[in-house]
């Protein structure tokens, strides 16, 4: 798309758009690139001189029992915030296109967790399952069961996707409730003549309608999962315990800070771009899609 | 609705109170342990119900901060907002004004590689900075700007998809006005201030209340930069405390800043509610 009628001027343009280029390329593409030339070099000891080494550095993450385990658990872990994540907010947003009265309220409040940090929500969830103090862990105790997610891998996993899950609500309902009300009210009311139950009618019409805007939550969700829950899982967890909550994007940042391991740590952001280009390619993709309807 | 439900409808409503109870409960549970003194929420279960502390408890996270043994020097979250500040608002700014800019040239100018330009600034979007951590750390300390405010803005404000919504706005206005302007003979950044800016205002509020939060919640960046106890962020230092060892003598307080850390951006999407939700939509486009 082109405008009709453009200013006319040689160097204007360059400097409106420079300040926009400069930062990309000296914090994004320079930064890109050396985490790819970082990715097959390996450094000796000293951080003085580094050699080059083909794919080893590929070759060490994917013989590295840990990696593997990350992905594991960067697997279970989104899945796991995606489908509880999806299907709360669309429940929720269905009932809220239903009732009417009082949506703005709902609205007003559900929409909150969205502007909490990850890293606070860590903490606030933190202090509900806190084991030995929180409310949570309480009734978890007088149900008989041993509670110490700081200890058990699982129940640490289990708080994390809580937490993660109760951020990323607040978003998928706004989008869901836009989508739902975006339905022409004719369909439905045509297939209410035709004597169609509300159950029926939210499998045969409105879920089909609203299948772009739950696909694009999907890769949205998963994008979510992958890089934007690091203050979660730095502030409930640090990847803990055994390493049971170690995300891929904590484990990258673990390897090149705190384990100084700049070889591996450069071929796992590199495996990580190809994970994002991957999604961005799929999102942009499957939104040109949704033009043609 | 279609059919009158009485019923299916008292199962929405209270489907939605009992989200609205769940969703709340963390954030109330938060205010509840401000209010304590350590002692009551020692009690296994804790008290569900306000204490009398809450002012005693917030004064102290806001000018003293939690004091736990083995940190040296505690900060003050008052100051720790005050940078948590600076960082959002800097970002918010700085992507705005940038974004403005580019977009106006790509869509109002002529001119080669304009399309490389794009593409460029397109594909930033897949290079979030958990990709690229350890190079764009060592740029920043090669440049000297680890523990600075600049260090910790200037990389994250540039900005794709404010671009794309500035440049998607900038295609909807009417040609009609630039020929307008240029029969008055306004040169192009006379037609950018007068015209163009004043009608992309509610972009600019809904792009800022998004990026604000943006820059307010950071992260792993501050994590990163912020090594010197004055450049932390508030988000940054709750982060820190909750795995603390000691922490636990000090949860009043610091549930007490958990809540300040909470409520300016949660303040701005309620109060900004109408551009907030315009600003996430439209992003997403």
């Amino acid at each position: 798309m082109e405008k009709r009628v453009v200013f006319q001027n040689k160097f204007l343009p360059y400097l409106l758009i420079a300040p926009q280029i400069a930062i990309t390329v000296i914090f994004f593409f320079w930064p890109a690139s050396q985490a790819v030339v970082q990715s097959v070099l390996r450094e000796d000891a000293f951080g003085i001189s580094s050699r080059f080494v083909g794919m080893d550095n590929f070759i060490a993450l994917f013989e590295d029992e840990y990696y593997l385990h990350s992905f594991k658990v960067t697997a279970l872990f989104s899945i796991l915030v995606t489908v509880l994540g999806l299907s709360i907010s669309l429940l929720l947003a269905s009932m809220a296109d239903r009732v009417i009265r009082g949506a703005t309220a709902y609205k007003t409040i559900l929409i909150w967790p969205y502007a909490v940090a990850p890293a606070v929500a860590g903490a606030l969830w933190n202090f509900i399952f806190m084991p030995g103090q929180g409310v949570l862990a309480w009734v978890f105790v007088q149900m008989g069961i041993d509670w110490n997610f700081l200890l058990d891998g699982d129940q640490a996993m289990g708080v994390v996707v809580v937490a993660a899950t109760w951020k990323q609500i607040s978003y998928n309902f706004l989008f869901f409730l836009a989508g739902l009300q975006s339905i022409p009210k004719s369909l439905i009311e045509a297939a209410a003549i035709d004597g169609a139950s509300p159950t029926r009618r939210f499998w045969t019409i409105v879920f089909p309608l609203l299948s772009p805007t739950l696909f694009f939550l999907v890769v949205v969700n998963i994008v979510y999962a992958f890089f934007e829950t690091f203050g979660i899982i730095h502030s409930l967890t640090r990847g803990g315990p055994a390493k049971a909550t170690e995300i891929l994007v904590y484990k990258v940042w673990y390897d090149g800070f705190e384990a100084q391991d700049l070889g591996g740590s450069a071929a796992q952001s590199v495996i990580l771009m190809v994970i994002v280009i991957a999604l961005t390619v799929v999102q942009f993709r499957y939104i040109e899609r949704k033009v043609h309807y | 609705m279609i059919e009158r439900r009485p019923i299916a409808d008292a199962v929405g409503h209270a489907t939605l109170l009992l989200a609205m109870l769940i969703v709340a409960f963390p954030i109330y549970l938060a205010i509840i342990a401000a209010s304590h003194t350590i002692q009551d929420l020692s009690s296994f279960p804790m008290p569900l119900l306000p204490g009398a502390e809450l002012f005693k408890n917030t004064a102290q996270a806001l000018f003293e901060g939690p004091q736990i043994a083995g940190v040296a020097r505690a900060t003050p979250a008052l100051l720790l907002m005050l940078n948590s500040l600076i960082m959002a608002v800097s970002i918010a700014v700085g992507k705005i004004i940038i974004s403005l800019l580019s977009a106006f040239a790509i869509v109002y100018f002529r001119f080669p590689l304009k399309n490389f330009f794009f593409w460029m600034i397109f594909i930033t979007l897949m290079l979030p900075v958990e990709v690229r951590i350890i190079p764009t750390y060592k740029i920043v300390a090669d440049l000297g700007l680890l523990d600075t405010y600049t260090g910790l803005v200037l990389p994250l404000i540039a900005s794709a998809t404010a671009t794309f919504l500035f440049r998607q706005f900038f295609m909807t206005v009417p040609d009609e006005l630039v020929e307008a302007a240029r029969i008055d003979g306004a040169g192009p950044m006379r037609f950018f201030w007068d015209v163009l800016v004043p009608l992309t205002r509610t972009s600019i509020a809904a792009m800022f209340v998004i990026q604000f939060i943006y820059g307010w919640n950071q992260y792993l960046w501050p994590l990163l930069i912020a090594s010197d106890n004055r450049y932390q962020t508030i988000v940054l230092a709750i982060g820190r405390l909750v795995r603390s060892t000691d922490a636990f003598y000090e949860w009043p307080v610091i549930m007490g800043m958990a809540v300040l850390a909470l409520l300016p951006p949660v303040l701005v999407v309620v109060l900004m509610q109408r551009w907030f939700i315009k600003g996430l939509v439209e992003t997403e486009k």
